[in-house]
């Protein structure tokens, strides 16, 4: 047992860090810091250039596109991308259904999606939730009935992230509205060019556009689109709500958070002397650091027993709630060392936008992202569900 | 990086965990600290022949088995499941530890018997003003010819009714809370001039008030190393503390959610309730954070000091206020029959309570942290 990385580990490293200091778009510097709207063009920049070195789905199995990287190489791919603060790429494809289609899809799904998700080419958003099934997913009512090579597919979805860009999506829907909710639930990829689908946008409290309404009616889905059995889409949901709580964690990024904060109460003043120094605020920072590092160990010791061929279990419960709780203390806590700068709304200093900010940068977002970042604990199942779950699957109450 | 256990850390806790299931259960515990001594000796002997596991985090030149700190965290992990009595802290972790760093030939005279269970020791640090300050030491060593003469009053010195030898801070110069003049000594517990004021702790111990008057001593019980080597031998202490604190709250916490499955209330078992299931939800978060933050600092005992100080400071703090949640909330999930002494669960909780403060408290530890890394001269 040991934490050293080997030789060969460090020569990874370095050639990750050069690589990232090589090629990370000039103009994405700055934005994932300073919290800004990432455009769909941000996310493709990055992305293309990862798919180009064939780094882009790190964790995907080689066959696939994958990279082959033992778990401590991913360890090191995400510290490194979160130190040299590299916009996080949206995980619909990547990290959601590109597994669930490699694990349960057809020669024939696996050959048409695995590649442009890999190339960025397709942009997917998630139906899953519906105004009347949240934090109870398994009671959702968006039915596909059959119609011969066909489903037939009404009803509304919401809180789709991004579904404005999408190209596809991947729904849970009713095909059996009989017997136990769990076995009347399909898999379905959707092409989200096909007549009947609206997108109508949903503001959140920052101002973001970021989720939407997805409303679907009499949209035609072609039977092969179908992943998996048919009644059989939980196995999946549940699959890839498992992989979503590993990623979930967040821990790099977080370890970033907190040193942007360090940085912003050595600077910001408190009165006569840094806000570091004052006694109340830097306890809350040591806390952080604390509960982020017993996080950070969490997760290798997940990582550890990937390594032996354990998958992610429901103790991914466990990563996703204190990592959850953790952004959101980070951005918390940021809000807090903006002082009275948090308060103006002034969005959007683009590209040619001349105006000078009001105060400093790095205050000027911290509300709108301390607001955004609520969602943590209530999206990726809400936390009191992971809790739900770790009482029913780790505890067996 | 790698994350396993050898073979032979499996076996050790393999032989250990049987050893004790068959000879520490709650009953044998009881009648043990019922007794004149507090303790049964015999069970100290079998774990150094029987098993031959005294050995464990000793060099193979010292005659041990090559270990060293995660040895150590699993055999404290290990007793804390049981909440033995053992003086394995205070003499193989605190006693051994500071030989092997010191080494010499009081290293090489004494080890072997540690091994050979022959030696138990009390580690004689506190003093009744100096709270977790190890340089806070106003017991003196002066020099008197080849030797020194000790004089002071240490306090709450686990396992020293048992004590073969007592590892003792002294100050041999400087003032009341320098750091220069802080000196190591590893001395006869029977030296002419020792008296104890003998009780039993909380959690189930004996410990001492020990008096030191005119205490004459060789030359050679100097452990060379100062304050440097008292900060790095009770860090290593403060992480296998933390390793017992992985027993004793995993135990903690299976024995709520077996209590939560058998205790019935309005018709069920209370465990079918949803603000219960959270709650051992939260304990069996906190257990692991707890278990991550030990082997943290385990792994991290041998960088530089700042940088050691600081992580050790980081899991204890951590590991202080998840063993403060878990007791109180297996505490709080018994009910009545949990403040008793009937149930194993509250003696577990007595434990727990005492690791909260044992080398420093989490906003000591916090404190600690902050000064080496978020203060101005950081």
């Amino acid at each position: 047992m040991n934490l050293e990385f080997s030789p060969e580990e460090i020569a990874f490293r370095d050639e990750v860090r050069t690589f990232i200091a090589e090629n990370y778009p000039v103009e994405l510097r700055g934005k994932q810091d300073e919290g800004d709207e990432l455009s769909k063009e941000d996310f493709l920049s990055w992305h293309k250039v990862l798919a180009k070195k064939g780094w882009v789905a790190p964790a995907w199995p080689v066959e696939y596109g994958g990279t082959g990287w033992t778990p401590t190489q991913r360890y090191i791919w995400s510290e490194e991308t979160a130190r040299a603060d590299c916009i996080r790429l949206m995980p619909f494809g990547l990290t959601m259904v590109g597994p669930v289609i490699y694990t349960f899809g057809t020669p024939e799904q696996k050959a048409k999606f695995l590649p442009r998700i890999l190339s960025g080419e397709d942009w997917w958003c998630q139906g899953y939730s519906e105004p009347g099934s949240g934090s109870d997913l398994a009671s959702l009512r968006t039915k596909a009935v059959r119609d011969g090579d066909h489903y037939v597919v009404n009803g509304q979805k919401t809180w789709t992230t991004m579904a404005q860009h999408a190209d596809w999506g991947f729904f849970l829907v009713r095909t059996n509205p009989e017997g136990k909710q769990q076995e009347g639930i399909s898999f379905l990829l959707v092409d989200m060019k096909t007549p009947g689908i609206e997108v109508r946008p949903i503001i959140t409290l920052g101002g973001e556009h970021e989720v939407n309404e997805v409303w679907l009616e009499d949209v035609r889905v072609p039977v092969e689109n179908r992943v998996y059995e048919e009644n059989k889409g939980w196995t999946c949901a549940k699959f890839l709500l498992a992989h979503e709580r590993s990623g979930i964690a967040g821990v790099a990024a977080s370890k970033r958070g907190v040193e942007r904060i360090k940085e912003i109460a050595k600077t910001e003043m408190d009165d006569d002397r840094p806000l570091l120094t004052n006694p109340f605020f830097r306890r809350k920072v040591a806390e952080l650091e604390m509960d982020l590092t017993a996080l950070e160990y969490t997760e290798l010791r997940t990582l550890a027993g990937e390594a032996q061929g354990k998958g992610p279990g429901p103790e991914s419960s466990l990563l996703k709630i204190k990592g959850s709780e953790i952004q959101q203390r980070i951005t918390e806590l940021t809000l807090e060392a903006a002082g009275h700068y948090g308060a103006p709304y002034f969005r959007g200093f683009g590209d040619g936008d001349n105006e000078h900010p009001i105060g400093p940068e790095y205050a000027n977002r911290s509300a709108p992202v301390y607001f955004n970042m609520r969602k943590t604990t209530i999206y990726g199942g809400s936390n009191e569900i992971q809790r739900n779950i770790i009482a029913k699957m780790v505890l067996g109450l | 990086m790698d994350f396993n256990y050898t073979d032979t850390q499996d076996m050790l806790r393999d032989t250990l965990a049987r050893f004790l299931a068959d000879t520490y259960d709650f009953e044998t515990r009881k009648k043990m600290l019922a007794s004149d001594a507090g303790r049964d000796p015999g069970i100290w002997r079998a774990l150094a022949s029987e098993l031959g596991i005294l050995s464990a985090p000793f060099s193979e030149d010292q005659g041990g088995l090559g270990g060293g700190a995660i040895e150590n965290m699993i055999m404290m992990e290990e007793l804390g499941k049981v909440i033995a009595i053992e003086p394995y802290l205070q003499t193989v972790v605190i006693g051994g530890g500071a030989l092997k760093a010191a080494g010499g030939a009081l290293a090489n005279a004494v080890i072997p018997e540690i091994i050979g269970g022959n030696v138990v020791i009390g580690f004689a640090y506190a003093e009744p003003k100096g709270r977790y300050n190890l340089a806070n030491v106003t017991t003196t060593a002066k020099k008197d010819g080849a030797g020194y003469v000790l004089n002071g009053h240490k306090s709450v010195v686990y396992a020293a009714p048992w004590a073969t030898h007592l590892l003792v801070t002294a100050r041999t110069g400087g003032s009341q809370r320098e750091r220069a003049g802080v000196d190591l000594f590893l001395i006869d517990a029977t030296s002419a001039g020792i008296t104890r004021r003998d009780y039993p702790t909380v959690d189930g111990f004996r410990a001492s008030e020990v008096y030191f008057e005119n205490v004459a001593i060789p030359g050679d019980a100097l452990l060379a190393g100062g304050i440097d080597l008292i900060e790095q031998i009770v860090d290593e202490a403060t992480v296998a503390v933390c390793g017992e604190a992985c027993g004793v709250t995993r135990k903690l916490h299976e024995g709520t959610l077996d209590y939560s499955k058998q205790r019935q209330q309005f018709g069920q078992p209370i465990g079918r309730f949803q603000v219960l299931q959270h709650r051992m939800a939260d304990m069996f978060l906190e257990v692991e954070q707890i278990m991550s933050m030990t082997l943290m600092a385990t792994l991290k005992l041998d960088l530089p000091a700042a940088e050691r100080k600081a992580m050790v400071s980081l899991a204890k703090a951590k590991v202080s206020r998840s063993a403060k949640f878990v007791g109180q909330n297996a505490v709080q999930t018994h009910g009545g029959i949990g403040i008793t002494q009937e149930l194993a669960i509250g003696h577990y909780f007595k434990r727990a309570t005492m690791i909260e403060g044992q080398f420093g408290s989490a906003d000591w530890h916090l404190d600690r942290y902050e000064q080496l890394t978020l203060s101005d001269a950081a």
